[in-house]
């Protein structure tokens, strides 16, 4: 007689492997007193542009490093080093996507209490991404002005798994007759609730918000650990 | 795409629960996706053939069950469809929804087994 066949439950994430490394390296962070921040956007969005704005600028008071994933070349981590923080380049291969673990053995031999901002810089791509959760306090999501304003819709997924919107680009603008209302309700409309930063690399214009803004968000995260150590 | 890692993290999620319980031969593998997991089910499947040929998997079914989304609405104060993956919504009055508690699902359930290690036949 045929045996009849049964389930055995496992129930747990396919991808719990990757967010047993993303835990590990949260409390690495933590420890080391890091905030970590990784960007997410479709190629060309201008994230190098925006990330060497920002390390120059977070760099005369703070001490920030980057990692910067790319399917090939190293051209992204040599841009960014022009600000002067330390970057590694991670070479995926033909992953399109990071995943923790190897965030994880981009950071060897770093000294994770000698850097107050970490910045991920996701492969160029709006799809896989959003999967993998790397162990950042902060995911950003850039689109530039010249994809479009129903970009959000189109992307719900990774949109939903951001913290925060960044549109980029803004002094192109009115080249392309961007419609700032449609973008922002289409942001609002896959994600209520999401902050917001429309700024220009090229120009500085709308920097300033932001920066006060991620190191605000660092002091409460230093705060809260303090709290908590106290407790 | 990327469906084909998220299939080879899900053959090892299963090849140790296998081990560790002993099971015999595992005639599906039980999945839930939900729309905003990040992953097509159809991609799954193709990528599952894929990297299942050759291996104990080959014969192994891939069975997925797709999730639906559903929100906290602050203004029905219950848990409600949302009305769809670009609108996150309350399906019935339209709040927008801030609190997700369904949908992002990407799971291995359970594994079927056959216990004596023949595959199940009919007659």
């Amino acid at each position: 007689m045929a045996s009849l066949p049964r389930l055995v439950e496992v129930r747990q994430k396919v991808l719990k492997q990757n967010d047993v490394t993303a835990r590990a390296l949260r409390q690495r962070f933590k420890e080391g007193g890091v905030y970590a921040v990784s960007l997410v956007s479709s190629p060309g969005s201008g994230k190098t542009a925006f990330l060497e704005r920002v390390l120059t600028a977070l760099g005369t008071r703070f001490r920030v490093a980057a990692l910067v994933g790319d399917l090939a070349t190293d051209n992204d981590a040599r841009r960014l080093a022009r600000s002067e923080a330390p970057v590694r380049q991670i070479t995926t291969g033909t992953l399109c996507h990071l995943e923790a673990d190897m965030v994880s053995a981009a950071l060897d031999g770093w000294d994770l209490s000698q850097i107050d901002f970490l910045f991920i810089e996701n492969v160029g791509n709006l799809v896989c991404p959003a999967s993998y959760d790397l162990g950042e306090n902060l995911r950003l999501v850039l689109y530039s002005v010249t994809e479009g304003e129903d970009k959000p819709l189109k992307y719900p997924t990774i949109f939903n798994t951001a913290d925060v919107a960044i549109i980029s680009k803004m002094d192109l603008a009115p080249a392309v007759d961007f419609d700032r209302a449609a973008a922002l309700a289409n942001i609002e409309s896959v994600r209520p609730g999401m902050k917001v930063f429309e700024l220009s690399a090229k120009t500085g214009q709308g920097m300033e918000p932001f920066l006060s803004f991620l190191t605000q968000r660092r002091q409460d995260v230093q705060l809260q650990t303090v709290a908590a150590a106290g407790d | 795409m990327h469906e084909m890692s998220i299939v080879l993290s899900l053959l090892e999620a299963a090849e140790e629960k296998a081990c560790e319980l002993s099971l015999g031969e595992v005639v599906a593998i039980h999945l839930q996706v939900g729309p905003l997991a990040g992953v097509v089910p159809e991609c799954l499947q193709s990528a599952f053939e894929m990297a299942s040929a050759g291996t104990r998997w080959e014969k192994c079914r891939l069975a997925i069950e797709t999730t639906s989304l559903i929100g906290r609405c602050p203004k029905c104060c219950l848990d409600r469809a949302i009305a769809s993956i670009n609108q996150i919504c309350c399906a019935d009055c339209g709040t927008p929804i801030h609190d997700i508690v369904g949908g992002q699902e990407l799971n291995l359930v359970a594994l079927e087994v056959c216990d004596d290690g023949v595959p199940s036949t009919t007659g």
